[in-house]
């Protein structure tokens, strides 16, 4: 469990922040200028902070107080920038090998050929990095910071620089991480999708500050935390694969209710997780018929949260879990949308995008703020 | 080609060659060291450095030599104490190396700077990261990503104290075997009749050289530039 306190003063705009990152990923979700990366920098230490504290157990990386403060090649982490930053002198094999080189002897370390194997580098190895594809180079800059035999892995929008193709073939490869490799992940990102996908936990941060913490699907569920404004905001299902339908449907299990999606490469069985955008489900207060929608959750409503524009965000709690979703303030009063009112939320299959269903399947959890 | 060459000729070319090689050899490290420090690091008097640095390429040759002179020479302050541990610059080939490595250190120092400023300070983050100490991140990244710049510098800098005269000749004078370089010769040459032959031939040495130094630095350098360029 790393823990992060931190406080640093710039040019009109105050970092104050304090979090706490367990194992799995912890995303770090802003929008740009709200402290992200400064965070990152700080964590790598190519920032000191004016104050701040960065722990993990009696693993000490900084604190002012006491005057610690290790330089960045002693922190023994893995940081995988939005650039890649691939040596381009070397190959991909001596890129790969680089960290390894300086890693203490004995420490428990990644084998090259698994690394290799898990991230598709085996035909790239004697390429240099100027040969290859954006996509490529931030895999191997993956490779690189795994194989340094790191105590914790930062990832500042390593997928932003790329164009959407290349995310969707970058992202498996971090729910890999989160799922096969036992080091802890802090992943900077102001992506809805990324957060959906490979959250364990969700860090919101505004301005500096950090709004909410906790798993993905609470924080993501939260109608007052919408890190990159109502626009984006979506709740998180955990689901199961129920079975791949000849229509083209896959039908999920989520808290025993079904939900119709766009065909999913996912094998019956597999545990997903859905993002639903809170700007595609209508709500409904007597239960549908003879609509085109396939997927209807009725539930209860939790909250409204009344924004400065005219729309509101509906929080409704459903057997599936927490849905959001975005109506106008006219429509809440209409339907008389308070809490503890019965409605049901409509979402079109195909309005489901693939970029929002993520592999593995974490229990909606609690608050931690 | 020793024919084609007649003796004394030949001592000039062969001195010149040795003369440039040390100045050259010699002051690469501490060019590297320059460079870096104007690139890279602020500190209280760096414009003086840069100003030090950059004289012998404004001032009058004969000044950088008579300065040279004063300093090094025997009753010089630093060289009287030099000589007490043997080094003898005054009057000596290795004065002559001195002023050639002198007059040619600013051209090495900008063809490094140059490369260096070129180098991603976030690749040298990047190693630090990963573990690699400021020592070994200048060794495993910047030098080699630096490395076109050192290398054309230095065959600059060769080339240059190929034909360094008006400094050398002030603080060394033009003693034949010793101090009489290349263009020492031709101007030693040229001031007895019946020299111009002898003149000629050095000066068809002097411009292969200088062409040959050239080229060869420009294609080494793209040659360098393209593999750590990463292609």
């Amino acid at each position: 469990m790393l823990e992060i306190a931190l406080r640093h003063a710039f040019e009109g705009f105050m970092l104050e922040a304090e979090f706490r990152a367990p194992p799995g990923i912890t995303v770090l979700f802003g929008r740009s200028g709200s402290g992200k990366t400064t965070i990152a920098n700080a964590v790598a230490g190519l920032l000191t902070p004016d104050r701040g504290r960065i722990a993990a157990g009696d693993w000490v990386l900084l604190d002012t107080v006491q005057g610690i403060g290790l330089p960045p090649h002693r922190r023994r982490l893995g940081y995988i920038f939005q650039e890649g930053r691939l040596f381009p002198h070397l190959s991909v094999r001596q890129n790969l090998r680089y960290g390894a080189w300086f890693a203490p002897k004995g420490t428990p370390r990644e084998d090259m050929g698994r690394v290799v194997e898990m991230l598709g580098l085996g035909t790239l190895l004697d390429r240099r990095p100027g040969a290859l594809s954006g996509g490529e180079k931030q895999r191997v800059a993956i490779g690189r910071a795994l194989l340094s035999a790191p105590r914790l892995i930062l990832a500042d929008e390593p997928l932003a620089s790329l164009d959407e193709a290349r995310k969707a073939e970058i992202l498996p490869y971090f729910e890999r991480l989160r799922d096969e490799i036992d080091i802890p992940v802090l992943y900077v990102s102001h992506s809805a999708s990324e957060v959906a996908r490979l959250a364990t936990t969700v860090v919101a941060l505004d301005a500096g500050r950090v709004t909410a913490q906790g798993s993905a699907a609470a924080v993501l569920g939260d109608p007052e935390v919408t890190p990159l404004g109502a626009r984006e905001a979506g709740a998180l299902l955990a689901a199961r694969v129920v079975a791949h339908h000849s229509d083209g449907l896959t039908e999920l299990d989520a808290g025993g209710h079904p939900l119709f999606l766009p065909r999913l490469g996912r094998p019956v069985g597999a545990l997903v997780r859905v993002r639903i955008a809170a700007h595609d489900v209508i709500l409904s207060r007597v239960a549908p018929a003879g609509l085109s929608a396939l997927n209807i959750l009725p539930g209860t409503v939790h909250s409204v949260r009344l924004g400065a524009g005219p729309g509101v965000m509906v929080a409704l709690d459903t057997a599936a879990g927490r849905v959001l979703a975005r109506v106008t303030r006219r429509a809440a009063t209409r339907l008389e949308l308070v809490p503890g009112a019965s409605a049901h939320a409509v979402v079109k299959s195909v309005s489901i995008a693939q970029a929002d269903v993520g592999i593995g399947g974490d229990q909606p959890g609690e608050m931690l703020v | 080609m020793m024919d084609w060459l007649g003796p004394e000729e030949w001592r000039a070319v062969a001195l010149s060659f040795r003369v440039s090689l040390w100045a050259t050899l010699v002051s690469l490290p501490l060019g590297v060291l320059t460079a870096y420090a104007l690139a890279r690091w602020s500190f209280p008097g760096k414009q003086v450095l840069n100003g030090l640095v950059h004289m012998p390429l404004i001032l009058p040759p004969v000044v950088t030599g008579y300065l040279l002179l004063l300093t090094f020479g025997t009753r010089g302050p630093v060289g009287s104490f030099l000589a007490d541990f043997g080094i003898v610059f005054a009057f000596r080939w290795t004065g002559a190396a001195l002023a050639a490595g002198v007059m040619a250190f600013p051209l090495m120092v900008r063809a490094i700077r140059l490369s260096l400023e070129a180098v991603d300070p976030k690749l040298e983050q990047a190693g630090a990261t990963l573990g690699a100490s400021p020592v070994w991140v200048f060794v495993s990244v910047t030098l080699p990503m630096t490395l076109p710049g050192i290398l054309a510098g230095a065959i600059l800098a060769f080339a240059k104290a190929m034909g360094e005269f008006g400094a050398t000749i002030t603080f060394v004078s033009n003693i034949p075997g010793q101090t009489r370089t290349v263009p020492s010769a031709i101007y030693a040459f040229l001031q007895v009749p019946g020299g111009e032959d002898s003149a000629m031939r050095l000066v068809l040495v002097s411009v292969v050289v200088a062409m040959g130094a050239l080229i060869m630095s420009e294609l080494v350098a793209r040659r360098v530039a393209a593999r750590v360029g990463g292609r």
